[in-house]
């Protein structure tokens, strides 16, 4: 039903004016579909700066996880009513482009911080891990007494 | 034999032409356009991880509590937010084909981008004259990349943006202006997305920590 409207339409236009360039993707949008996503995004800035302005959360950790929901949920409207981005448009090549990123862009974000908030406990020898890989030998322990308070530093 | 009737029921069906026109776009150009965007999105990512990794390192100086004052990140983050629905109707006034009405949304969308950089470059020079210069600090640093390529990005925007304003007022809304429009509106919609971000992560955070 749809798919036939749409044809239809698609037709008419193409009869009515020459340039198809307006047509070739999907549309931009109406005033209802701005004003919608206008009345979402300022609701979901609002909220997330009130939280953090007015002090609402005692915890900072349960306020950040919240403050980053919102921006999550604020980018996705975004995405649909002013990027206007659809299954359909540019035959799905811009979605599969986004989704491509959105993986490129989570790889990188959490890959960076996975590496380096975990540096500090893979790189500096302490002294119980020492203690603990060390097996018999006069060496281990030299070593153990010599790089533990240097390691330290 | 059998051929027959598939041939005359596949030309019956208009859906088939709407199905072949989708497989060869006439123009790549919006597309194109938006594979930049996504590897502009990969530039601003490895940004925000930097600044995720560095993000507390202050070097005994000033932390982001101590810098940011949240009421004037509002009032900039408002100001975008109103320069993305101006575009919207500037977008909605070239499809009416109104010339004049597209021009007057574009120049108010460029006013609001411009009162964006400027609130940015006046919190920017507050900060270093507090002495909160990029070397300051590992913090101060992976803060003034971001979210000066931010604005660096949003700057662009606005010379674009009045170059296409010119564009328009000698040619009016021939195709190749439409397309340059909406590229741009691409590009400026973008911004604001990455802005969310900006306010999010390294402002709202940046003080709760």
């Amino acid at each position: 039903m749809s798919a036939d409207a749409h044809a239809a339409a698609h037709e008419t236009h193409g009869a009515g004016h020459g340039h198809d360039l307006e047509h070739s993707h999907a549309g931009h949008g109406s005033m209802g579909g701005y004003l919608l996503g206008f009345f979402l995004s300022a609701i979901l800035t609002a909220i997330p700066f009130w939280l953090v302005m007015g002090d609402v959360f005692r915890d900072p950790r349960t306020a950040a996880i919240t403050v980053l929901v919102f921006a999550a949920m604020q980018i996705v409207v975004h995405m649909i009513f002013f990027l206007h981005m659809n299954t359909k448009s540019e035959g799905g090549w811009t979605m599969l482009a986004a989704i491509f990123t959105i993986v490129l862009v989570v790889i990188t974000l959490s890959g960076s911080f996975w590496v380096m908030f975990h540096l500090n406990a893979n790189m500096m020898p302490a002294h119980v891990p020492m203690e603990g890989m060390g097996g018999p030998g006069g060496m281990n322990e030299m070593t153990n007494g010599v790089s533990g308070p240097h390691g330290a530093h | 034999m059998s051929a027959t009737p598939a041939a005359a029921a596949a030309k019956a069906d208009p859906t088939t032409f709407y199905v072949q026109d989708e497989h060869h776009p006439e123009n790549g150009t919006l597309l194109g356009f938006w594979i930049y965007l996504m590897s502009d999105c990969l530039i601003f990512a490895v940004l925000f991880a930097c600044y995720g990794v560095l993000g507390r390192n202050y070097a005994a100086g000033p932390t982001g509590a101590d810098l940011f004052d949240l009421s004037i990140v509002a009032v900039n983050t408002t100001m975008l937010l109103f320069s993305s629905i101006t575009y919207g109707f500037a977008m909605l006034a070239m499809e009416k084909n109104g010339k004049g009405q597209t021009l007057f949304w574009l120049a108010v969308t460029g006013l609001f981008g411009l009162a964006f950089v400027c609130i940015e470059l006046w919190e920017f020079s507050h900060l270093i004259h507090e002495g909160a210069t990029p070397q300051r600090s590992a913090f101060l640093s992976s803060f003034f990349a971001l979210v000066g390529t931010h604005g660096l990005h949003v700057s662009f925007g606005i010379i674009w943006l009045v170059t296409l304003m010119a564009q328009v007022g000698r040619r009016g809304l021939i195709p190749e202006n439409r397309r340059r429009l909406l590229c741009l509106s691409m590009f400026w919609h973008f911004l604001d997305v990455v802005w969310i971000g900006v306010f999010t992560f390294v402002y709202l955070m940046g003080v709760l920590r």
